[in-house]
């Protein structure tokens, strides 16, 4: 099974997360981003998620690699969704599991902050109003500069704290589940 | 004056003395078609109608001859050059802006003249490529507005010959090429041999198939999720100028990436046949 995936069904978070059990992990760590229903101000009724997943699934394996390397983690996995999304639907989960939790939380941050900068995912943002925009590219198109690269990410910008009040996905904070002693 | 739109045509400087080339730049052949043809088939893509330059002892001469052609009116009262055959063509149709471009260009795409097209100024005399190499304007691959005529007279019945220095002196719109090898220009029998080799072995005669697909924004602006097509573009920076110009993209290339075989790549690099292009619009995962 890859590491990173795309669904176009619910993300089954159990299986996900047995993929991860490991007998030298103390714990795992998990990250879900959530349909929120509001995003810079205006109403927002459901999203649509599509991806280039011939390259998504390569490049979110190498951000899956990259973080085993930097981490001293056991295993780690990330799965998102494609198609449409309602309100509370979970768009993203990503999980890590490690034998510490300090290590865990980091990995789980760092997955979570790289697909949303490198994989080439986009959003469309139905509103209440009854006309949608897909997020990052309509207002540059509009020709707002964002300077080069990709770097749209307002919740790297601005932090995670700052990010819970932010546009688009709820950002729950990470659960610490502890079966073993820590 | 702004009720009827002034027509654009081309004009292809065919008129050079090819002096360091040693032979007519006009004549030289890429993929068994002239450099004449190539430009002015190119051009022909753009513009409703196009003349080439010549002077007039050129006019029977078979490179030249078959097309409608512009011959260097005599008289004009200022130093030969390239000034005197784009004088002419002002001479002989007043209203139209010219689309004007020389025959030592083997490396021209469509995309760099449909960018010229895209950006040009009509609120001054000229709208010219910005040169990658020196920063300088590049007069002859450019769009000279009816306005110039005046301009042009006067500088050249001054004694001027240099349409360069003239777009220096005089307002003039310079642009940044996208495609920065359009305007490579050839003055030697080596670097002849060399675009040459290059253009038939990674062109030749024909363009190449690549399937493009397409996503989000861009794919709702294509109307369509991907497509196999015909391209003389060899690079992704090329293409995507081509296919701005037919879907009227509102993404600028700073804003995106682009993948060859579902792998990142650079704008610069050499398409292959077959090769599969994606575009990729500023992301939002999460």
């Amino acid at each position: 099974m890859m590491r990173f995936r795309f669904t176009d069904s619910a993300i089954d978070v159990p299986a996900a997360r047995r993929e991860l059990l490991d007998r030298g992990a103390g714990g795992y760590v998990s990250f879900e981003g959530w349909v929120r229903d509001f995003n810079e101000g205006r109403e927002v009724t459901r999203l649509e998620y599509e991806a280039f997943q011939a390259l998504g699934l390569k490049e979110g394996e190498r951000i899956l690699t990259e973080a085993v390397q930097r981490f001293p983690i056991k295993r780690a996995a990330c799965i998102h969704r494609v198609g449409s999304l309602d309100l509370t639907d979970m768009a993203v989960w990503v999980g890590v599991s490690s034998a510490h939790r300090g290590e865990a939380f980091d990995a789980c941050r760092y997955i979570i902050d790289e697909v949303k900068h490198r994989v080439p995912i986009w959003k469309k943002e139905h509103y209440r109003s009854g006309d949608s925009g897909w997020v990052n590219c309509e207002r540059c198109a509009a020709g707002e500069t964002h300077g080069p690269g990709h770097d749209h990410d307002h919740v790297r910008e601005l932090g995670l704290a700052a990010s819970l009040d932010r546009p688009g996905i709820h950002q729950p904070p990470e659960t610490l589940v502890l079966p073993g002693s820590e | 004056m702004n009720t009827v739109a002034a027509p654009v045509y081309g004009l292809i400087l065919a008129g050079g003395a090819s002096t360091r080339m040693q032979r007519d730049k006009a004549a030289l052949l890429y993929g068994g078609k002239t450099q004449l043809d190539r430009s002015f088939d190119l051009a022909s893509g753009h513009v409703d109608r196009v003349f080439v330059s010549v002077r007039a002892s050129q006019a029977g001469e078979p490179t030249r001859s078959g097309k409608p052609l512009i011959v260097d009116l005599a008289g004009l009262g200022g130093p030969d050059g390239p000034i005197v055959g784009i004088r002419s063509a002002m001479a002989a149709y007043p209203e139209a802006a010219w689309l004007v471009i020389a025959c030592d260009l083997p490396f021209l795409s469509d995309a760099a003249l449909a960018q010229l097209l895209r950006e040009r100024d009509r609120s001054v005399l000229a709208t010219a490529f910005r040169s990658a190499h020196d920063g300088l304007p590049e007069p002859l691959c450019a769009i000279w507005e009816p306005a110039a005529a005046a301009a042009l007279s006067e500088y050249h019945g001054g004694g001027g010959h240099c349409p360069r220095k003239f777009l220096r002196r005089y307002p003039a719109s310079l642009i940044e090429p996208r495609d920065r090898r359009a305007l490579d220009n050839i003055n030697t029998p080596e670097e002849y041999t060399a675009a040459r080799l290059d253009l038939e072995s990674h062109v030749g005669a024909n363009p190449m198939q690549l399937k493009i697909q397409y996503f989000a924004l861009m794919r709702e602006q294509a109307g369509r999720s991907d497509e196999t097509l015909e391209t003389s573009a060899t690079t992704p920076a090329d293409l995507f100028e081509e296919l701005t110009a037919r879907y009227g993209f509102t993404l600028s290339r700073e804003q995106l990436k682009v993948a060859v075989n579902t792998e990142f790549s650079d704008w610069s690099r050499r398409l292959s046949p077959g090769d599969a292009v994606v575009f990729i619009p500023p992301v939002a995962g999460g």
